[in-house]
């Protein structure tokens, strides 16, 4: 369950941030107005997703559980910062096509939600492959979303001339509306995948609509919730509860 | 200086909406739509807290971050000053103003994690904005946040009688009505 190419594997494909679980919509439609900030833009997140479940992961021992959403923000912000900081200093194009959404990664529930979901109760290594599939998964659909955006509304892909001179680019599909509709339509597909899948009498209930449904539930835990993957973290509790027993017992 | 704070007010709630060109704040634009005075609700409580975050958060910035030379922590500072300061106003209304609670008491705790709130704090500092067109600012980012979800649920609303295809039900033609929105919205980039 938690070896390195699962994990990859379960945030590339299986829980897909943006496909299956639908979250972290603000920086999906905000930025994938061409492949490459989409691009840009899922791997700075990814590196602080990484970066923030291995803390995490080593910190779990020392962070009180009550302050735990509170700790966890700290951390998430510093690597931020450090992220902001180098690429301001070393990509300043990408830093200019993502501008505010690169601090705005802080409120980006995929982080928090991995956070508390996986990294505050798991090893090291699992987190860190955990926080590397998620990224590539949210990486891999922001390029897809802004190649179609692009491909749309320039008749180009990461910059590359594709489409015949004949056709005329519609252009909203780089203004705001057009993320609004992709999403749209994006959104439709998963309901007829998952309606689909329900006939078929398979268990949908992994997709989600991320916290577009139900924005009143979704605060209670950063959204954390709906990324609790129920039968990994059962069994890591009650391991945690009897090495702890044994240990009492030890003393 | 009074005609430049109608520009901002003008330009940051209608021109620049915060939801429907910016994407900040989608989140409670999505989920509590639904009916047109929860909407209501849920603005008013939105140009409360954005006003005062970006009041504070401007003050901190310009009082401590400035003159200790370390604006580079803004990130981390603002996060935790808007979080406490949730906190802070919820309990403040529990106890003296229990009236207002009971109305906004609800949307509160969304409002912390509210990306629109971080967002207008970082945008005041980035365009170099003092106290007051930072509050200005804020409070225009908030009236057009509670235009744009009250319109919204408005559309909604009255959207419950129609046939919607089966695939479409739900969220997606709720994001095909705010692209609708966002594209009348463009309208208003001629206005300045």
């Amino acid at each position: 369950m938690n070896s390195a190419k699962e994990r990859l594997i379960n945030g590339i494909v299986k829980e897909n941030p943006t496909f299956v679980l639908m979250l972290g919509m603000c920086p999906t439609l905000a930025v994938t107005t061409s492949a490459i900030n989409g691009l840009g833009m899922g791997l700075t997140t990814m590196v602080v997703l990484a970066l923030s479940n291995v803390f995490i992961s080593l910190l779990r021992g020392i962070i009180p559980d009550k302050v735990r959403i509170p700790a966890f923000i700290v951390i998430i912000a510093s690597f931020v910062t450090v992220v902001e900081l180098l690429l301001q200093g070393f990509i300043p194009f990408l830093y200019e096509a993502l501008g505010i959404y690169i601090p705005l990664i802080v409120v980006n529930c995929i982080i928090l939600g991995r956070a508390e979901a996986y990294a505050y109760k798991n090893p090291v290594l699992p987190s860190l492959f955990d926080g590397i599939g998620m990224g590539l998964g949210f990486s891999a659909a922001l390029t897809c979303i802004g190649a179609v955006r692009e491909l749309l509304g320039a008749g180009e892909i990461f910059g590359i001339h594709v489409m015949p001179d004949s056709f005329v680019p519609v252009s909203i599909f780089i203004m705001a509306p057009g993320a609004f509709f992709v999403l749209a339509v994006l959104t439709a597909i998963q309901n007829k995948v998952k309606i689909n899948g329900e006939k078929k009498g398979k268990d949908m209930s992994k997709i989600q609509s991320g916290c577009n449904s139900d924005c009143m539930n979704c605060a209670d835990a950063g959204c954390a919730h709906r990324l609790y993957d129920e039968k990994a973290d059962s069994g890591s509790v009650e391991k945690t509860e009897k090495v702890t027993k044994e240990d009492e017992n030890n003393g | 200086m009074v005609k430049d704070l109608l520009v901002i007010l003008i330009a940051s709630s209608l021109v620049n909406n915060v939801v429907l060109s910016q994407f900040l704040g989608l989140c409670p634009f999505l989920g509590v739509s639904k009916k047109t005075n929860t909407a209501t609700g849920m603005g008013v409580a939105v140009i409360f807290v954005i006003t005062l975050a970006s009041a504070v958060a401007g003050a901190i910035y310009q009082y401590l971050l400035v003159p200790m030379d370390i604006t580079y922590l803004q990130t981390i500072v603002f996060i935790l000053v808007i979080a406490a300061l949730v906190q802070f106003v919820e309990m403040f209304l529990k106890k003296f103003i229990p009236a207002l609670y009971q109305s906004l008491g609800v949307y509160l705790p969304l409002i912390t994690t509210n990306c629109a709130v971080l967002g207008v704090a970082l945008t005041n500092v980035q365009k170099n904005y003092g106290i007051v067109t930072g509050i200005v600012n804020g409070f225009a980012t908030a009236v057009g946040f509670t235009i744009s979800i009250v319109i919204l649920a408005g559309i909604r609303e009255k959207m419950v009688y129609n046939d919607i295809p089966e695939s479409f039900k739900g969220m997606p033609i709720v994001l095909v009505t705010a692209g609708l929105m966002a594209i009348a919205f463009c309208g208003f980039s001629g206005l300045l």
